[in-house]
């Protein structure tokens, strides 16, 4: 006689797969992979960019998106709109 | 028990320090990401997203007692590693501390090896207690006197002066890695060390910055196969020409140097046999190890996937000779696990002194002590709420479902972002750090 006892895993799967139906379709442990090995990508054109500072002096530019975290080609990006990399001049509070 | 370094549930654990802001608002740079003891276990040192390290020292309360307090005091801080921003690639670098590993001693300066995710930097941390006085042609302040009114000679000298600890970069590894470092181990032999990244293992000489070897390279061809990546790599801790790394797919592959330069086929392979009608789309990502460590005696290994911890003996490569569940209620919230991220958490493990006793992080700030000789294991929690002096720490237990007891908390109460991702035991005694998201927590066997 077969146990019929669903194990929790395939229950939590199911769970996913109904939330997100094309999850797996793609061979997925590909794309997770991926995914890690491409941490810290972020786009920049230095073409746009130094376009973006020579013209600012004289006229309005197509503002950026309310997204600032993702600088595409899609839109000319200002010196603001740069994500700033502070670099660390404060203490660590551990040595307090 | 006395402070051999035994010790699982006979051992009362109780709160010795806290170290860190109290504020719940935790700016991004304070999150820790690492935590080591130095060989001796005098020091301890911490990384943190901000690229920065603070290293504490013990300080023993009365050295006359055999069992007494001691106390970790800062000892020195610097800022290890700055953001950077690789414009060929647009890459940005974060100056996250992945790995802090210790130099054995060899004179009186330390020197520790501390990594982000591209660069490793050599630091040497150095006392000056001592300073020159009585130059002829400087003041003491550092201006320069007039030749003209110099008359007398005289021998300067050295003075007492308040201790500096001061840390000075001695080398700059960088440029190894194309991928994300995740691990350095320095090597037995204490000239070189590695480092791993997703595809590749580097081995360096210490002394030199230019060059490093490629010991194990599993890029594929054609990226489209790629199936897995390396997760962690270690040197065995007494054979200078062993090392292991483990991958995502939750197999240890141990590689031995000398059967050839480039160690791309493994001399052993460790992988539990995986009971097919089992697997679930979470079965991979669960298996992956996020840690391997080697016994202090070098016979066994232990490893950490997500929901549990594996002891393997060194001698056997089809199945672990101890496995040992960390929060298996997790195995029912998966799917939850998996959409806020918390799936893919890297939780460390460490062993204590003598390899009795093995301890690991979970969530809601709790972590676990599993003793192998007694087979019993205990939860406790790093808590502000437990930080009397000498408070011992009380278990706690995790309602998996069904009827909650009283001091049992449910698994839907957990605080899945207070996370306990890095541990160490003191090599010796027993003296724990535990690193909560911004805080470090050192807990003390019990003195009577």
């Amino acid at each position: 006689m077969q146990d019929a006892v669903v194990s929790p895993e395939k229950t939590e799967e199911a769970k996913l797969k109904a939330r997100y139906p094309h999850l797996g379709t793609k061979p997925g442990g590909s794309d997770l992979l991926r995914k890690r090995l491409q941490k810290g990508q972020k786009y920049f054109d230095s073409g746009d960019y130094n376009m973006a500072k020579a013209k600012m002096k004289n006229k309005q530019l197509p503002t950026a998106a309310a997204e600032k975290t993702e600088i595409t080609g899609d839109h000319i990006p200002t010196p603001q709109d740069l994500p700033q990399r502070k670099q660390s001049l404060v203490a660590s509070k551990l040595a307090v | 028990m006395a402070g051999a370094g035994g010790g699982g549930n006979d051992v009362q654990w109780c709160f010795s320090q806290v170290k860190g802001a109290i504020d719940d608002d935790v700016a991004e740079a304070d999150i820790i990401s690492t935590v080591e003891f130095n060989h001796s276990g005098e020091l301890l040192a911490t990384g943190d997203k901000g690229g920065r390290v603070v290293i504490f020292q013990q300080e023993i309360e009365n050295k006359s007692q055999q069992q007494c307090r001691s106390e970790y005091n800062v000892y020195s801080t610097f800022q290890s590693h700055e953001p950077e921003f690789d414009y060929l690639k647009s890459l940005e670098i974060e100056e996250k501390i992945n790995k802090i590993r210790w130099l054995p001693q060899k004179n009186a300066a330390q020197f520790l090896l501390s990594t982000n995710d591209k660069t490793i930097k050599l630091w040497k941390i150095s006392e000056r207690d001592k300073r020159p006085e009585g130059y002829n042609l400087k003041e003491e302040d550092g201006r320069y006197r007039d030749a003209a009114t110099i008359t007398t000679l005289q021998v300067p000298v050295f003075r007492p002066m308040d201790l500096m600890v001061e840390a000075s970069p001695r080398r700059v590894f960088a440029n190894g890695h194309t991928y994300h470092i995740n691990s350095i181990s320095v090597n037995s032999d204490n000239e070189t060390y590695l480092s791993a990244d997703d595809l590749r293992i580097n081995m360096w000489h210490l002394e030199i910055t230019d060059r490093s070897f490629n010991i194990v390279d599993i890029k594929p061809a054609n990226m489209e196969e790629l199936t897995e990546v390396i997760t962690a790599a270690e040197f065995h801790p007494h054979q200078c020409n062993t090392f292991v790394y483990s991958s995502s797919k939750g197999t240890i592959r141990l590689c031995d140097m000398r059967a050839s330069a480039l160690c791309d086929k493994h001399s052993k392979l460790f992988e539990e046999p995986e009971d097919p009608s089992n697997r679930s789309f979470f079965s991979e990502i669960i298996s992956s190890i996020s840690d391997v460590k080697f016994s202090h005696n070098g016979r066994y290994m232990m490893t950490r996937d997500y929901l549990s911890v594996k002891i393997w003996d060194l001698n056997m490569e089809n199945r672990p000779v101890e496995t040992y569940q960390v929060h298996e209620y997790l195995r029912s919230k998966l799917c939850s696990l998996y959409e806020n991220d918390c799936i893919f958490d890297k939780f460390e493990c460490c062993w204590n002194g003598n390899d009795s006793v093995v301890m690991t992080g979970s969530y809601n700030n709790f972590f676990r002590m599993l003793d192998r000789s007694q087979r019993r294991d205990v939860t406790l929690e790093a808590s502000r709420e437990s930080c009397k002096p000498r408070q011992v720490l009380k278990p706690r237990r995790v309602c998996a479902g069904g009827k909650r007891k009283k001091d049992e908390i449910s698994v839907d109460s957990l605080d899945f972002n207070k996370k306990i991702l890095h541990t160490a035991w003191h090599p010796q005694e027993n003296i724990i750090a535990v690193a909560t998201t911004n805080n470090l927590y050192i807990f003390q066997e019990k003195v009577n």
